[in-house]
């Protein structure tokens, strides 16, 4: 484990050479900031691609089957839930917000999902989908309109989200219907590849389209640069916050519906701390928590890295020499998120 | 600093009293200014405890509501049993929700405490079991000290993520949260460590004049809090930053060593309510002590009347506050109705706390 991290090290430490060595040059080529900030902003995201691509070249070297379509699908499969709340949560950081109500949101809709799975799969996908946006809905609702700062008000859904999942679920977990179709969505595989894979991928495909190339894209990002400015340039500021709780909450409801389905059963205490591990792979993917400077495909970045830590535990338990504890996993993201936060802060301080 | 901004006030002409202009003219800490604490205006002089709970009117007429409310529609709500039940129930959340109340006076937040009373729970069987030398007394002594320290000293490594390294609380508290609870579980290998020690369990199940000893600490820590964000320098410095750090930091005040003493704090307190939760229990259990700890203080910190902005803070109010999410709960479970619905009516009360308050500040 400790050899990963160095090797992470000494990739970013590389990362940091080179990056003191062109702003050199970029200084006497122009003096202009915008062109600096927006090489660290690269180097950030590219940084943390770097880093994974040595994670799994590392791994892909040390241990057989590490790269194995069985093993790369079941890290996508399990991993896409986290990704798909970790792709919302993009949206809401970067216009300066917080969304600590996804875990609760999957968690209750994934106790929707299984109680409307015998409907089969599209109103089993859609209805929970709808639930989670309506949360959305209720989060940037009270965030735009009554003013309340986001972590209160999303702190409180978290809340009453859980509350709800529990008495819809009776506190206990809801069997999904094996026959409707509905268990293909997180366990069937389409052309070899798992859907919640494809899944995964579509919805950041359609996210970072949106985010790139939308005006809604860039208002997101004038949002969190400065409220106050966008809202001066004539932005529709609140119905813009309000889409970002949507988006959130949709893609909360998403990844409730992949829980149940590939679980067979909504969990209506699953989901615990799963917004604070989403918020920590955005950040590792490069986004800034302040707001106004994001990546989607950083944030997809961060997800994998932080999700293929359990699995090299797994391969370095299997070689034999190790033992370590699946609690390891945790101690090892904190130290992980630590390292990037660290890399990230010097990186910004250059700038 | 805070001296300045009292003589601010002070130049101010006294005004009508009127609830909105009494809130306008609050010192940062929501205490009146002394201008107005004379009673020129013919007001009735009340003491400074009750004129510093003024932020928390709000906070002390729900809590009394609740209380009244109990008292004529629950049944056996007027016994010194129900009395025992909800004080211990919310000794810990208040202890832990002191800490954060001081962070969150410094524009901070604290998410690493719930790992942090894994933490201190986790590592105190391990001391009384294996007491250093053999000596029982000296483990028993240790158990309490050192898990506390230990604690203490990651919140002072949250401090200093936060003042040398310039990361947002947040996030420099999420990586607590995440590896802390991991640590206590290596530890102890996520096994239930079962126990029992009359003399540690004194934390959580003893007895002092027939009060509960973890309600007694939970006293003495909001007396000396509350003691120190009014009176002390240090309880200044803590809401100057909190109001305005580059301003502080210009005025002299040394930031980065006030704002480590909070974290630390915060840790420090953590583990203790992770002691007593350990005891309460007579086992420890790294997955479960202070699980979701960090939401529930955060809350009480809300309801209770301190903005998350920073710069202004009540540590009575955060006590109303936890008392008020504590007989919200008890009084919903009381007349049968299911935990999943008191947390969405807890929800709901947090969102209504804070947008009252808003409001009078606006």
């Amino acid at each position: 484990m400790s050899l990963e991290q160095s090797n992470l090290k000494d990739a970013t430490g590389q990362l940091n050479d080179a990056s003191s060595n062109s702003n050199g040059g970029n200084s006497n080529a122009s003096p202009s900031s915008t062109n600096r900030a927006r090489f660290v902003s690269l180097l950030q995201r590219q940084g943390s691609l770097l880093a994974l691509l040595v994670v799994i070249a590392f791994a892909g070297l040390r241990y057989d089957n590490f790269l194995s379509a069985a093993n790369i699908g079941s890290v996508l499969r399990y991993n896409s839930m986290f990704g798909l709340i970790a792709l919302g949560m993009t949206f809401v950081i970067i216009t300066g917000g917080i969304d600590l109500s996804v875990g609760s949101v999957v968690a209750f809709t994934s106790v929707i999902a299984a109680q409307v799975s015998p409907n089969g799969p599209i109103l089993g996908l859609l209805i929970p989908v709808l639930v989670g946006s309506l949360v959305g809905l209720v989060n940037g609702f009270i965030i735009a309109k009554l003013r309340i700062l986001p972590f209160i008000t999303t702190l409180a859904t978290l809340l009453a989200a859980r509350g709800l999942a529990l008495s819809f679920a009776n506190n206990k977990s809801v069997s999904v219907s094996q026959d409707s179709g509905f268990i293909n969505i997180g366990q069937g595989d389409l052309a070899g590849i798992p859907v919640p894979a494809i899944i995964l991928f579509l919805a950041f495909i359609v996210g970072a389209v949106v985010f790139y190339y939308t005006r809604f894209g860039r208002h997101v990002l004038a949002i969190g640069g400065n409220e106050e400015a966008a809202r001066l340039m004539g932005l529709p500021v609140d119905r813009i916050k309000i889409a970002v709780y949507v988006i959130s909450g949709a893609l909360a409801g998403l990844a409730g519906v992949i829980l149940a389905s590939q679980y067979s059963a909504g969990q209506p205490t699953e989901g615990l701390g799963w917004e604070l591990s989403a918020i920590a792979s955005v950040v590792v993917g490069g986004t800034l928590l302040s707001g106004g400077l994001g990546s989607i495909g950083g944030t997809l970045v961060g997800v994998l890295l932080l999700g293929l830590i359990i699995n090299i535990l797994n391969f370095e338990n299997g070689r034999g020499q190790t033992s370590l504890s699946a609690y390891w996993q945790s101690v090892i993201r904190g130290s992980f998120l630590l390292i990037v936060v660290l890399i990230q802060n010097r990186l910004m301080r250059r700038r | 600093m805070a001296e300045k901004i009292t003589q601010k006030h002070v130049d101010q002409p006294a005004p009508p009293v009127s609830d909105d202009l009494a809130a306008a003219t609050l010192l940062p800490d929501g205490s009146i200014p002394t201008s107005l604490r004379s009673g020129r205006q013919g007001r009735m002089v009340l003491p400074t405890w009750i004129q510093g709970a003024g932020q928390t009117y709000g906070a002390a007429m729900a809590l009394l509501l609740l209380l009244l409310y109990n008292v004529f529609f629950t049944q056996y709500f007027l016994t010194i049993q129900t009395l025992n039940i909800n004080l211990t129930q919310v000794s810990t959340i208040v202890i832990v929700a002191t800490g954060m109340t001081m962070v969150i006076a410094t524009g901070g937040i604290d998410l690493s405490v719930g790992a942090l009373m894994a933490v201190g729970g986790a590592a105190a069987p391990l001391i009384f079991s294996n007491p250093p030398f053999g000596d029982q007394t000296l483990g028993n002594v240790l158990a309490f000290i050192v898990p506390v320290l230990i604690a203490g000293a990651f919140g002072l490594f949250n401090g200093s993520l936060i003042t040398f390294f310039k990361i947002q609380p947040i996030i420099a508290t999420l990586v607590l949260f995440i590896a802390g609870r991991g640590i206590a579980q290596v530890v102890t290998n996520g096994r239930l460590q079962t126990f029992s020690n009359p003399t540690f369990e004194f934390i959580g199940l003893g007895q002092l004049f027939g009060i509960r000893f973890q309600v007694i600490l939970m006293v003495v820590v909001v007396v000396i809090a509350a003691w120190v964000m009014r009176v002390s320098t240090f309880g200044r410095y803590v809401l100057a930053i909190g109001g305005n750090e580059p301003a502080a930091r210009l005025a002299g005040v040394p930031v980065n060593r006030v704002k480590l003493i909070v974290y630390g704090v915060s840790g420090l307190l953590a583990g203790i309510a992770g002691l007593i939760v350990i005891a309460i229990n007579t086992s420890s259990d790294a997955n479960q002590v202070g699980l979701n700890m960090e939401l529930d203080a955060i809350a009480a910190v809300a309801v209770g009347g301190t903005p998350l902005t920073g710069g202004r803070a009540t540590i009575v109010g955060t006590l109303l506050g936890a008392l008020i999410m504590q007989l919200i709960r008890y009084t919903l479970l009381a007349h049968g109705i299911p935990d999943s619905i008191a947390l969405v009516v807890k929800a709901a009360i947090i969102l209504v706390a804070v947008y009252v308050q808003r409001q009078r500040q606006s």
